[in-house]
């Protein structure tokens, strides 16, 4: 049996409240499986797990805020379903009865909602039905509500609309809360507070910036999507993203994490996009294995980590993982950005918008597309010299974009 | 016992005023309009409806006929198809099927089968419902058969209002409505506005706001539904009760909007059960708000027999307050 515990989604997280359970004593799951929703600062966050087997217990009720670390299920592993262990858990602390365990096993607010289970609304045999008027039945499933433990009190103990309805008190309010908006801007504003003051605290920026012409990456660009659906089209921060992750092969001072004072390189690349969410907040989730996709399938990727992140539901995985950030404005932007590093990061790099400049090419100056790439790093880790030629690759990369 | 919004000098009188007050307006107001029927001259109508018309408006335009209900019913559809504005009245509802035939197969008909080349622009009024001990074939409440007819109009003025209201509107319309009155209304006493007028015949009205059941009628029985949410109220049950007004068309949109507040309704309906208009009402509430619905819909109609003559025999054969009460308390589980 193994413990699966409370994650560290963050450096500066110290507990989390677990707001929803997505399994029950009895599912398998498997590597990468969501289990469960832990509301942070940073909102409402899914949790993956990362081992196979059947789950036996929760241990931890939904709205009970744990510290990182707290056993929060207990698992048994393939390998002892396949070795037939059965041993009883005997675990301290509170065990959760499955009849309280919420059935809500939709991920998101839109789309059909989920037909509930109601086995235990469902008779043993020669037992009289319960009862459930359409309008209570049409509630609970819109709310989530499991049936079975609600007491009717109309007609012949009906369960009915009220009965629902107050059990929804002090229960669903909040989660219908969190399902709405899916993020606490007010908290999310502390938490880039805690983080960025740590970072200038702590962390010795240094700061380069390079112009780069990308005329031709322009109008490979403009070739590549005049025969693309709008849908599949690409944009300059899918390009600007590969290069940086492709650069920071070769560069593993600006990829990794600067922890416990020493530096320790990443030996993957999972670069973190900076995304905006509407009404303020930011959010800078890791796309896996950056350097490894196709544009392709890296802006497919963006695309839906963009819709997942403004409907408040990052992945534990995506917001722990980063090992370099990358931030662009974007065409509403400014020329340039110089970006705060992220702890323990030790690296962003800013993408600026792209202008029209008088551009020196030869003896001439002509009209050409001009982007502002900029470099903020930890000079604990790195100097001057080998940022520079961090964003000279990175140019040279953003200028073949065939290469990318 | 009604109270009208209208700031203005209010008079005391009958349904049975107010109806006739309506006819006199449209009389006075359209040189089309005339009114034909059985005793509604020089007896001044069997309720006494059109007494005194005769002789303010001559016999031109206050027609006695024939014991023929077929026979005037199809003059004043013709009447009608040239241009006139006849209102047709028949004693009661039980003698409108001699009139049938005309009603359902010319006036609702002709429209559709000229090619919109003629209308039925006739009002047809007549006395419905039970009460009077006028026994089985005087007494029925055949006014949800007209209303499975397309092509016609059906109302069922309960106030005061409505009865002043509804004619002159019903005369507007370009295709023949049908005006129910119920016999019990007629001796009714109220106070309304001088100067109450036309009102629209296309919406229902909520005579008592609630919010615990709904409880939907229409005619007669409004206001043995409006007695029995009083008591209900004193037992802490809000009930809501809407009168529906129009029969064809019926007003989803009200109807559906208070059920979906109070999620219970029960249909009173003096018409028969079986394929009554309540059932019509219920089938409409469960198509279209039953994820709304916390209890099954219930429904006080008339007993399935002939009205009786016997005054104990009859009161107990259509629905009464205690019918009311007994329903509305099932559906929200307080029997």
């Amino acid at each position: 049996m193994v413990e699966f515990r409370m994650p560290s989604l963050g450096a500066d997280m110290e507990a989390g409240t677990l707001v929803e359970w997505l399994v029950k004593p009895g599912d398998h799951v498997k590597h990468g499986d969501i289990v469960a929703v832990v509301e942070t600062q940073k909102g409402a966050i899914e949790i993956e797990i990362f081992m196979n087997g059947e789950v036996r217990q929760l241990l931890v009720g939904v709205d009970k805020k744990v510290p990182v670390g707290t056993p929060l299920a207990i698992v048994r592993t393939a390998d002892e379903i396949k070795a037939g262990v059965v041993a009883p858990v005997v675990l301290a602390g509170p065990t959760i009865q499955p009849q309280v365990t919420p059935t809500i096993i939709q991920p998101l607010v839109s789309g059909p909602a989920p037909t509930l289970p109601l086995r235990s609304a469902e008779p043993p045999s020669g037992a009289r039905r319960i009862r459930i008027s359409p309008a209570a039945r049409h509630l609970a499933q819109k709310r989530g509500v499991d049936l079975a433990a609600i007491r009717g009190t109309g007609p012949d103990d009906t369960i009915i609309y009220a009965d629902v309805e107050r059990s929804l008190v002090g229960v669903a309010a909040p989660a219908e809360r969190k399902h709405a908006v899916g993020i606490d801007l007010d908290a999310m504003r502390n938490a880039i507070a805690a983080a960025m003051a740590r970072s200038k605290r702590e962390i010795p920026h240094y700061y380069l910036e390079h112009h780069i012409d990308v005329t031709k990456t322009e109008e490979w660009l403009a070739r590549t999507n005049a025969v693309r659906p709008p849908e599949n089209r690409l944009l300059i921060s899918s390009l600007a993203t590969k290069a940086v992750a492709l650069a920071a092969r070769r560069f593993p001072a600006f990829n990794g994490f600067y922890r416990n004072g020493k530096y320790e390189p990443a030996n993957v690349i999972h670069v973190g996009v900076a995304i905006a969410i509407r009404g303020g907040g930011l959010a800078a989730p890791a796309i896996h294995d950056t350097d490894m996709l196709s544009l392709d399938q890296l802006m497919l990727q963006m695309r839906e980590l963009v819709q997942r992140v403004r409907a408040g539901r990052i992945r534990s995985s995506e917001i722990a993982d980063p090992t370099i950030t990358v931030s662009s404005l974007g065409e509403r932007g400014v020329d340039a950005l110089y970006g705060v590093i992220y702890p323990p990061q030790v690296a962003i790099v800013g993408f600026g918008k792209i202008v029209k400049r008088p551009w020196a090419i030869d003896a001439s100056v002509i009209p050409r597309s001009v982007i502002t790439i900029t470099l903020s790093a930890d000079h604990r880790v790195s100097d001057g010299h080998a940022g520079a030629l961090f964003l000279a690759e990175i140019g040279k990369l953003l200028q073949e974009p065939d290469q990318l | 016992m009604l109270q009208s919004t209208v700031h203005a000098d209010m008079i005391e009188l009958t349904y049975r005023d107010a109806v006739r007050e309506a006819i006199r307006e449209a009389l006075r107001r359209d040189k089309r309009v005339f009114l034909m029927g059985e005793d509604v001259g020089r007896y001044g109508g069997c309720y006494a409806v059109s007494k005194g018309l005769l002789a303010e408006f001559g016999p031109e335009r206050i027609r006695d006929t024939p014991l023929s209900e077929s026979g005037f019913t199809g003059a004043g559809i013709g009447a009608a198809m040239a241009g006139m504005r006849p209102i047709v009245e028949l004693m009661t509802v039980n003698f409108s099927l001699l009139a049938l035939d005309q009603i359902l197969n010319t006036a609702a008909t002709v429209r559709h089968m000229s090619g919109n080349q003629f209308g039925v622009p006739l009002v047809i009024r007549m006395a419905t419902g039970a009460g009077r001990q006028l026994a089985a074939q005087h007494s029925h409440s055949l006014e949800g058969w007209y209303a499975h007819i397309p092509g016609v109009k059906v109302l069922a003025p309960a106030t005061l209002e409505d009865a002043r209201g509804m004619l002159w509107t019903a005369l507007q319309d370009p295709d023949p409505v049908l005006i129910f009155e119920n016999v019990m209304l007629y001796n009714m006493t109220g106070r309304i506005a001088v100067n109450s007028g036309p009102i629209n015949i296309d919406k229902a009205a909520i005579r008592r706001a609630g919010r615990d059941i709904s409880l939907i009628t229409y005619g007669g029985s409004l206001w043995k539904t409006l007695e029995a949410a009083t008591a209900l109220a004193a037992e802490n049950i809000e009930a809501e009760v809407i009168d529906l007004r129009s029969l064809r068309p019926l007003d989803d949109a009200t109807i559906i909007t208070s059920v979906s507040k109070t999620r219970r309704a029960v249909i009173i309906d003096e018409g028969w059960r079986s394929g009554s208009l309540a059932a019509e009402v219920s089938t409409r509430l469960v198509e279209q708000a039953f994820w709304e619905l916390d209890a099954p819909i219930g429904r006080v109609c008339s007993e399935e027999v002939p009205i009786p003559y016997p005054r104990h025999l009859e009161n107990a054969a259509i629905p009464q307050a205690s019918k009311i009460i007994a329903a509305a308390k099932a559906a929200l589980g307080r029997a």
